[in-house]
């Protein structure tokens, strides 16, 4: 056994996808909607990171849809990357969808098999690895959090 | 030398590199033992039966009060309260003496450098009074402007509340300079002293100040102990911070006269075995000598410091390993210290990354989250190797090979 965490120094390429740090240095949805509906800001106080989720929503129809969505934020790759790629995902989605995209991401992070194979997280499965550092989940569902609040709230 | 082989869980976990001691240190066998003879051999609850086994252990919590008292240089061993530990010290101050102290139009002065412990019940104690709450500012190389000291303190000061070491940048604040400063207006000082307590010779009784506050935790002791010296003539004139069990001298039916120190501010049945625990750290690091220990300490800093810094990308925080203790804040160009840490971790090697609970300071220096390697009395330079070599691997991962 290693002396550090669970993961072996060959396992932590495997929770730093290429894909994430492609989303980290070059973030996809950054910045803030002009002419928001609704923002949430969500921080972690042990670590002070923090992510602004702002999103236009589309109520016309049965049910609400998230039009557009922009984050800001200050933090690690996997909350950056995480947040980055979640802006692709929802963006037309209604409220329902979301809600079941963040409960299956929340069990690929924990580790469930049948969520790092399903299709529907699109870029998300490149956090497959991340139950081997479970101290670092927070960080991946910050932004998720955020939406949750923006759109809930 | 490093004393690692005291260190049961180090020596257990061979090729942990432990850089975290700035917020908690490991503990020594001799702490371990004497712990477990205090329960195995005299444990009771102090200050109540009438029976041997209950004196013994008011006698090993007496003793330890004594020994602790002498580590720090106190004669008077009665001003050593004990407590959970540092935060708990100073909410006690800023409960007790604050709260029928401070008035409206009154000042209390800390620095940029406080850890929240020392920033937030100040802050609130101000808000609560109607009292101005100033933070007096740094030099560029994170040491206490003393003229902006200087200009801060005024004739309504009441408290000038310092950190004697930072625990996010290792200063070392020199407190006889703050001191004269405050007591040129009457104001009171107190001490964050839970960063200098494990690694520097503290002496409290030629220090003028009025208060040290202090956590066994990261001198080697168990968490939850830790202490609150003050100056007897302040302890004497203040109120209770806990009422209960202990603390008291008589309870009538309408009013309670209170005991003397430092029970008055020991109320409940104290935390016995923490208090051995503490007494033999304090006496493992009297046996290793604390000039030894600043002088270990400081080699390790000032090999770090330079190492780290003599990579691309890596930014040292903080003053010269003179005026520094073991503790060494870095960042490193696009890597999040959380990345960092957890990379690190991945060889063994435990380093903090955040806002080391001082967000008042990191958001001076402009970053969100550093990395701090802190050292102790178990670390040796093959620590310090697998650090520079776990930031250069970082670098590799995250910026490519070639980096």
């Amino acid at each position: 056994m290693t002396a550090g965490g669970a993961a072996t120094p060959a396992s932590i390429d495997a929770v730093y996808q290429d894909q994430i740090l492609d989303h980290y240095r070059h973030p996809h949805g950054k910045g803030a909607l002009p002419h928001p509906d609704a923002t949430a800001t969500v921080r972690n106080p042990f670590c002070g990171e923090e992510v602004t989720v702002s999103v236009m929503v589309d109520r016309s129809g049965a049910e609400t849809r998230v039009r557009d969505i922009q984050f800001v934020g200050d933090g690690c790759s996997l909350s950056q990357a995480s947040a980055s790629m979640m802006t692709d995902l929802v963006r037309g989605r209604t409220v329902a969808e979301i809600a079941a995209l963040a409960d299956r991401f929340t069990a690929l992070l924990r580790g469930d098999p049948d969520a790092a194979r399903d299709d529907r997280l699109g870029p998300l499965r490149a956090f497959a690895a991340m139950s081997r550092v479970p101290a670092r989940i927070p960080c991946a569902l910050l932004a998720w959090e955020g939406l949750g609040k923006a759109i809930g709230g | 030398m490093s004393h690692r082989a005291d260190f049961p869980l180090l020596v257990r976990q061979p090729t942990l590199r432990y850089l975290d001691s700035a917020a908690t240190a490991q503990k020594p066998a001799i702490v371990l033992d004497a712990v477990r003879e205090f329960y195995e051999t005299s444990y009771a609850n102090p200050h109540r039966g009438a029976y041997a086994l209950s004196g013994r252990a008011t006698e090993c919590y007496h003793d330890a009060r004594s020994r602790v008292a002498r580590f720090f240089g106190l004669r008077d061993a009665a001003c050593l309260i004990f407590t959970r530990g540092t935060t708990e010290s100073l909410n006690l101050v800023a409960t007790a003496w604050g709260t029928h102290n401070i008035q409206r139009g009154d000042e209390i002065v800390v620095t940029r450098l406080e850890h929240h412990a020392n920033f937030v019940p100040w802050q609130q104690l101000a808000l609560a009074r109607g009292a101005a709450f100033r933070i007096v500012e740094l030099t560029p190389d994170g040491q206490v402007d003393l003229d902006h000291l200087r200009r801060v303190v005024t004739s309504r000061t009441k408290v000038v509340a310092v950190a004697h070491v930072s625990n996010a940048l290792g200063t070392i604040t020199p407190l006889a300079e703050i001191a004269s400063v405050a007591r040129a207006v009457g104001a009171l000082v107190v001490v964050d002293g839970a960063q200098s307590a494990p690694h520097m010779a503290v002496d409290v009784d030629t220090l003028d100040i009025d208060f040290y506050a202090f956590s066994g935790h990261k001198m080697g002791a168990p968490t939850g102990i830790g202490g609150l010296i003050g100056r007897r003539a302040i302890l004497e004139t203040m109120s209770p911070y806990q009422m209960g069990g202990d603390m008291i001298e008589l309870v009538g039916d309408d009013r309670t006269s209170w005991n003397v120190l430092p029970h008055k501010f020991e109320a409940g049945t104290p935390n016995v075995g923490g208090a051995v625990g503490l007494a033999a750290a304090a006496g493992y690091l009297t046996s290793i000598g604390m000039a030894e220990v600043r002088r270990h300490e400081q080699a390790l800093t000032a090999v770090a410091t330079e190492r780290l810094a003599s990579i691309p990308g890596v930014h040292v925080y903080g003053p010269d390993a003179a005026h520094r203790s073991g503790v060494v804040s870095f960042t490193v160009d696009g890597i999040h210290a959380h990345d960092l840490a957890t990379i690190l971790d991945q060889d063994g090697v435990c380093i903090r990354a955040g806002h080391h609970c001082a967000q008042p300071l990191l958001r001076r220096l402009g970053v969100g989250a550093t990395a701090r390697a802190s050292f102790f009395v178990y670390n040796d330079r093959t620590d310090v190797d697998a650090l520079v070599a776990g930031v250069r691997s970082a670098q590799a991962l995250f910026h490519g090979a070639a980096a």
